[in-house]
């Protein structure tokens, strides 16, 4: 029992960050933009979120509180991911180049960015860039009282986790409202379907689209900056961030585009990847666990295809760009 | 903005751009980019001159510092060519990560268990023959489902990477692990290593004759022809009689095929040995040089030299300036990012409002 909710807990904290990097590219998704930059832009979210953090507290110094920290640490984040994604699509919606191509090339440069940075905080700190106790204790803190935390069980699997996991069932939920209950939602989706017909609708097609990827990958970034601030316990570590991102790409694929999925997704895939640690299987060799969520998604995307099922397809217009004179 | 009135910035498609011009357009493109590239480095408190002074000398200055170099662009230009007659067709093939390691795992499966029994030559023949079917089939399992099921293959190549190399990882640390807990897998014999040529090993000279081959595939045979036939439209390659499932599968199974050669020269050529991170995000950044080269072969050559040079010279950068070797990574994206945006200021006219009352006028 101890072992399960051991289990549960870190697959939370690790699908945390999974959830954060799937909620934004379903939104830069929804919108018919494939950036396949996810993992350059968690790469620059570690490396800047960790960043704000530790030159705000170098700069308050004893009087450095914990909450401001983690709002800076998401805020820097967010701007971080938000930019790359504004290159991004700079490039693809306004100068109209491959998507694929864009995306790839934004990951090289992400990651080489995050690496500069944290490489680069590193030495000009002389060799070791961590936060102090208080405020690696509040990033990794339940922000519910112990009383609540130490119910047996459901304490632990419900309430214990950081506030980063709350904020993102926040953001899942209320992308589900905005997609499927609101006008702008509506059009949003209309303008991933069917580009030329949302045109001729009078929706602008630009704006849905630079607004989606950019706060997309905003929020994307956030999941790069968590991974730094819990898992990796607040020191920039490029090897445990390597892949994170295009494993969010697949978990898109695995929640069919819906983001509540995410939510139960990204703690399953979250899961997956940490199950190795702590239970062992007797005959499956552990590195094979790890190929799991790939081979799912594989064929969770071969049967959605298979079955042609009209509501579990990609947004129809995915990968391709809009040009309004080619219609 | 006003919806009844001329926008201010409208656009028009060109017909035909001055060749000249068009190569204007693009060496500007990569100045502007090696401008940007300095930003970095002044943040950091360095000279941007100086260091470009390092990386280039770290590159070409000296016949060991260039065969490195030529080392790093081998890959990156087979692997180039691989992925270009699948982007001609517009299948978007990001899956060449996986097909190199799965090319290099089936070499190396010789390499580690027949090097003793089979003379130097059949056995690198028998390596490369296999690096080439392990890649192949790789690719094949996405554009089978893409023929069949119409799956997306953007997304099916994507995952393909992962799983490959996991099951490398697997190897590595299981069935061909050397050093019980070593995680490593052993070294190979001289017997399954290319031999070298001028210093590099031979893999160049396989690089060279690839470029005239794809030159000639594309543009000089029928599959060349039905590849592009089916890029342009796939309903006008239907009416024609081709049959597009097979074509899509045969060209998948060709640039699987050669991006396994790359897996093939990388373990035999470079590491000789075989590890999860073989492929080193040579299928991605190939994929840049594909693009970015129109798919020429030739103008291929150029691109993966230029980015092969701006890897190893980064190294010299870090070791001399202290300069984070990542920065290469930050200059390529960088230089793929405003060669992309050139292509537009190529395809595409700027018209401001004010010359069209000149135009009316």
């Amino acid at each position: 029992m101890t072992t399960l909710i051991t289990l549960i807990v870190a697959a939370v904290t690790f699908g945390t960050v999974l959830m954060y990097g799937t909620l934004g590219e379903i939104l830069t998704e929804k919108s018919g933009n494939l950036n396949l930059g996810v993992e350059g832009i968690m790469y620059m979210g570690g490396a800047f979120g960790l960043a704000g953090a530790f030159y705000y507290e170098k700069a308050a110094a004893a009087a450095a509180s914990g909450p401001v920290a983690i709002v800076l640490a998401i805020l820097s984040a967010f701007a971080a991911g938000a930019a790359a994604s504004a290159i991004y699509s700079f490039i693809t919606v306004t100068l109209r180049a491959n998507q694929n191509v864009t995306g790839l090339a934004l990951s090289i440069f992400g990651t080489g960015i995050g690496q500069f940075v944290g490489e680069y905080m590193r030495v000009s700190e002389g060799g070791y860039v961590a936060l102090g106790n208080n405020l690696k204790e509040a990033f990794s803190a339940s922000i519910f009282p112990d009383a609540i935390v130490s119910i047996p069980v459901i304490g632990r699997v419900l309430f214990s986790h950081t506030v980063f996991f709350y904020l993102a069932l926040l953001i899942a939920v209320l992308m589900y409202l905005f997609l499927k209950k609101t006008r702008y939602g509506l059009y949003l989706t209309a303008v991933g379907e069917s580009p030329a017909t949302s045109d001729a609708a009078g929706i602008n097609i630009t704006r849905y689209k630079y607004l989606a990827t950019v706060i997309g990958g905003g929020i994307s970034a956030i999941g790069g900056m968590v991974y730094i601030m819990t898992t990796a316990g607040c020191v920039w570590n490029h090897e445990g961030l390597s892949g994170v991102g295009w494993l969010a790409v697949a978990l898109v694929i695995f929640c069919i585009w819906r983001p509540l999925n995410a939510i139960w997704g990204s703690v399953l895939f979250g899961a997956m990847m940490i199950m190795y640690l702590r239970v062992r299987i007797p005959f499956i060799p552990t590195e094979l666990y790890k190929i799991l969520p790939y081979v799912v998604t594989v064929i969770v995307l071969i049967l959605t295809s298979m079955r042609n099922s009209r509501d579990k397809q990609p947004p129809a217009s995915l990968g391709i760009n809009y040009f309004r004179e080619d219609r | 903005m006003a919806e009844d009135r001329t926008p201010f910035i409208r656009l028009a498609k060109r017909a035909e751009m001055d060749r000249r011009k068009v190569w204007a357009i693009r060496v500007g493109s990569i100045i502007v980019a090696l401008l940007l590239g300095c930003i970095p480095m002044m943040l950091t408190g360095n000279d941007p001159f100086a260091a470009y002074g390092v990386i280039i000398q770290g590159s070409l200055s000296r016949p060991i510092y260039f065969r490195q170099t030529v080392k790093i662009a081998v890959p990156l230009l087979c692997c180039a060519l691989a992925i270009a007659p699948c982007f001609k067709m517009r299948f978007w093939n990001i899956g060449a990560e996986g097909q190199i390691t799965m090319g290099a795992m089936a070499a190396t499966y010789f390499a580690l268990f027949w090097a003793d029994r089979i003379p130097h030559l059949p056995l690198l023949v028998i390596m490369f023959a296999v690096g080439a079917l392990a890649g192949g089939i790789w690719a094949l399992i996405p554009a089978f489902f893409k023929a069949r099921w119409n799956t997306n293959e953007t997304l099916f190549t994507l995952m393909m990477n992962y799983i490959a190399i996991g099951i490398v990882a697997w190897l590595q640390g299981g069935p061909w692990e050397g050093r019980k807990g070593s995680q490593l897998i052993p070294m190979f014999s001289d017997n399954a290593r290319l031999p070298q040529v001028l210093g590099v090993h031979c893999g160049w000279i396989i690089a060279l004759i690839l470029v005239l081959l794809m030159y000639v595939y594309m543009n000089k045979t029928k599959q060349g022809y039905e590849i592009a036939v089916i890029g342009d439209s796939v309903n006008t390659a239907r009416y024609a009689g081709m049959n597009v499932g097979w074509i899509i599968m045969r060209t998948m199974f060709i640039s699987g095929a050669i991006s396994g050669i790359v897996g093939f020269m990388i373990v035999s050529g470079a590491n000789f040995t075989l590890y999860k991170g073989v492929a080193n995000g040579v299928g991605f950044t190939s994929i840049s040089i594909a693009w970015l080269s129109q798919l020429n072969s030739f103008a291929m050559i150029v691109i993966s030299m230029m980015l092969a040079v701006l890897e190893k010279g980064a190294n010299t950068l870090q070791t001399k300036m202290q300069v984070p070797a990542s920065i290469s990574d930050i200059i390529t994206g960088i230089l793929l990012f405003a060669m992309l945006s050139s292509e537009f200021f190529i395809s595409y006219r700027i018209i401001f409002r004010h010359k069209d009352k000149e135009e009316d006028a």
